[in-house]
């Protein structure tokens, strides 16, 4: 297995750290349904009951999080390809 | 049958395949060499493979089941697309990289990049084929069940149809042709989900559904009489005796009769009758509704399209347009009627399932816990709990150690494009599970759910707004299914050119060579799967998909996470992971209650493992056994 670089190194702890908020945050989810169904009942926020807040809440920081992992990562000095590429226009020509 | 084959979904369908086709024979001429048909020569622009990573992940079972599972119970289906979702998460943060780096062609290049060991390539690529078999199943079942209502073919047709059709898509172009048709899938499915949810929003909620349904409150002495509503009541024998909570009138003899199930009011002397339905297969093949023969002509009955909102709050008749936060509050604040089912065994020795309405208020149906798969979380039963937590264990494990997604990541150029096209592929699949709550809501409450398949309610849903929409949703499902199986029969073919035959039997081939026998192999796990999915037609679809969550995130996952994260692991402590964590959850699953139950026909109570989900228990095994057999040999190790 080559050895990591430093710039793949900080991506990575970057990821972890992400991925273990992210757990917690998915753990609860789980635990609050097995054990305390009832408190999905109460109405959290718009008339929203807790089970469709939190149930949302949780698509919509996965999406936020993997665009703040995709703005702080560094990028790979080997690949040529800058953040600001434009993926149309290199076609998949094999 | 509610619907009839449509002319237009079949044009539409078969200008889908024609364009999938053609672009793969297009594609086709330039991919000769191994990196080309494996890895598209790592050349996919990282959109487009976020976009394509949508089309390989979101199944059948994720655009019809979930729907399904929502329209017909609430709530619950949306934890699969929770569960589907959280697991993109670990995709990206912990796999999407190093799976980029590590890695050529395959997953077992990435398990095998430190060790080279033919012992590790043999269990991956054995495994990458048991996930990606046990995942062709409800793909090509799901396959079949869609062809039979929408084209008017039987089943068998529809899943040789898919088969051949993908066989094609693969072994011309392999990965470029596969990317190219899952992109395509993709943006369909994302495109045209949103334009539904759209319609559902704009249309609100109404609650003239279904009009004429209910008798009463009426005297609940009468049900004791021969007659209600001017109507004579049909005599309760047999099996029929023992459910004094459905009544059958009938206004003329040989005509048939309304079944009406018992609700109580909160009068305790008045009960209000509710208009059910009732399927009848005599021994012999003939089907009877409500008595008289199927069909559409004089003297027959057809079933009809039910769901429907009873009561909206403040007692108005239709809402009109609401946004997406006022839809779900104001549906919660409602009574809707979700359907159940009955078996009577009639005394000619046919059996009569009723279908009949319960009006369920709208605060349960915004809440886990009413699918009998979900229902332990209420129930008390700690081994219920377990069997959820297992289930959300294995959702959220399984996404990052499904071959067919982990060899999109070999088609972009670096680790960035694989962390960016992950990005792209999370944002969409986000977007679309959002859109699953509203299309299965907007189905339980259109009027056109068929009570007797509930997979069916996304494009039923379609139909209830035009039939133009019905057949380009129908033709996107079956599409989903080509997008998906291509993927899996791709890493099918991949694990047995690359892994098995060039890496454990050593075999030196040449691209070319590699190329021609991985499109073999191609052809042959194609006609298994053709096979297996006409065997497996009575399979449920979702149960199907959750079997092969479980093995992978079993069998791959640990293997994946402790090369990356312990220095210490062993090849050998990976191949005992990996079959360790393969067999174990494989044989939880069959000797689990819902496969006595649902596969062999035996009494579910006498199952061997104590719940249906193995995640909870295989998951840490496999894990253990690595830790476990690295330290042993760890001293044998010549570095």
């Amino acid at each position: 297995m080559p050895e990591k670089t430093l710039i793949e190194q900080y991506n990575a702890r970057l990821g972890i750290w992400l991925f273990l908020l992210y757990l917690l945050f998915y753990v609860g989810f789980v635990l609050i349904n097995a054990f305390r169904a009832d408190w999905m009942d109460a109405v959290v926020f718009a008339g929203l009951n807790l089970a469709v807040v939190y149930g949302f809440a949780l698509i919509v920081v996965a999406i936020v999080m993997s665009f703040i992992y995709g703005v702080c990562c560094k990028v790979e000095p080997r690949g040529s390809q800058s953040p600001t590429d434009d993926a149309t226009t290199s076609e998949a020509r094999s | 049958m509610i619907y009839e084959p449509s002319v237009s979904a079949v044009l539409i369908f078969l200008a889908f395949v024609v364009a999938a086709v053609g672009l793969s024979f297009y594609l086709g001429r330039r991919t000769k060499s191994s990196e080309a048909y494996f890895a598209a020569h790592g050349q996919i622009p990282w959109f487009v493979n976020g976009i394509a990573f949508a089309g390989d992940y979101l199944s059948a079972a994720s655009f019809l089941g979930i729907c399904g599972m929502i329209a017909a119970y609430g709530y619950d289906g949306f934890l699969y697309s929770i569960g589907y979702l959280a697991g993109w998460v670990v995709a990206l943060f912990v796999i999407a990289e190093p799976m980029k780096r590590l890695g050529r062609f395959t997953f077992a290049d990435a398990l095998d990049a430190k060790f080279d060991s033919r012992g590790i390539k043999a269990a991956a690529g054995i495994s990458t084929l048991a996930v990606s078999v046990f995942y062709l199943i409800p793909q090509m079942v799901g396959a079949g069940v869609l062809i039979q209502p929408l084209l008017g073919l039987p089943h068998w047709v529809g899943v040789l149809m898919v088969g051949v059709v993908v066989i094609i898509i693969v072994v011309t172009a392999g990965m470029v042709s596969t990317t190219w048709v899952q992109f395509l899938k993709g943006s369909l499915l994302v495109v045209f989900s949103t334009v539904l949810v759209v319609i559902v929003l704009g249309r609100g909620l109404n609650t003239d559904a279904e009009p004429h349904s209910t008798i009463g409150p009426i005297d609940s002495a009468l049900l004791l009489g021969d007659s209600i509503d001017e109507r004579l009541v049909v005599e309760a024998t047999g099996e029929w005796s023992a459910h004094s909570e459905f009544v059958r009138l009938r206004s003329e003899p040989g005509q048939g009769f309304d079944l009406y199930v018992v609700i109580p009011t909160e009068d305790a002397n008045q009960v209000i009758l509710r208009r059910g339905q009732t399927l009848t297969k005599i021994t012999g093949g003939a089907t009877l509704v409500d008595g008289l023969p199927l069909g559409n002509e004089a003297g027959q009955r057809q079933l009809r399209g039910v769901g429907s909102v009873t009561k909206l709050p403040g007692g108005v008749a239709s809402t009109g347009p609401l946004g997406p936060i006022e839809y779900l509050s104001t549906l919660r604040q409602s009574e809707v009627l979700l359907w159940s089912k009955q078996a009577i065994n009639e005394a000619d020795g046919s059996t009569t399932t009723v279908f009949y309405p319960k009006p369920t208020d709208g605060s349960q149906i915004m809440r886990p816990g009413e699918h009998p798969t979900f229902a332990g979380i209420r129930s008390g039963d700690p081994l219920d709990r377990i069997n959820f937590l297992s289930l959300m264990l294995a959702l959220f494990c399984g996404t990052a150690s499904l071959p067919h997604i982990l060899i999109r990541y070999y088609t972009v150029k670096d680790a960035a494009a694989a962390r960016k096209s992950t990005i792209v592929g999370i944002a969409s699949i986000g977007f679309f599970y959002v859109l699953t709550l509203y299309l299965g809501l907007g189905a339980m409450t259109s009027g056109a759910l068929d009570v007797t398949d509930s997979n069916m309610a996304a494009p039923l849903l379609a139909r209830s707004i035009s039939s133009l929409l019905f057949a380009i949703i129908s033709a996107i499902a079956f599409t989903t299914v080509l997008g998906t199986v291509s993927g899996l029969i791709l890493a099918s073919s991949g694990a047995v050119a690359h892994d098995l035959v060039g890496g454990f039997l050593g075999i030196e081939l040449t691209g070319t060579a590699q190329v021609r026998l991985a499109k073999v192999a191609a052809v042959v796990v194609g006609l298994i799967a053709i096979v297996l999915g006409i065997l497996f037609k009575e399979m449920n679809v979702s149960y199907l998909v959750g079997w092969a969550f479980s093995v992978a995130a079993s069998a791959n996952l640990p293997a994946l996470v402790m090369l990356l994260f312990w220095k210490r692991t062993t090849s050998q402590g990976i191949i005992a992971s990996v079959i360790v964590g393969m067999v174990s959850s494989l044989g939880w699953i069959l000797l689990s209650a819902d496969t006595y139950s649902k596969v062999f026909g035996w009494d579910p109570a006498t199952a061997i493992a104590p719940f249906s989900q193995p995640g909870i228990v295989t998951i840490p095994l496999a894990f253990a056994t690595l830790i476990v057999v690295s330290l042993l040999t760890s001293v044998r190790r010549d570095t």
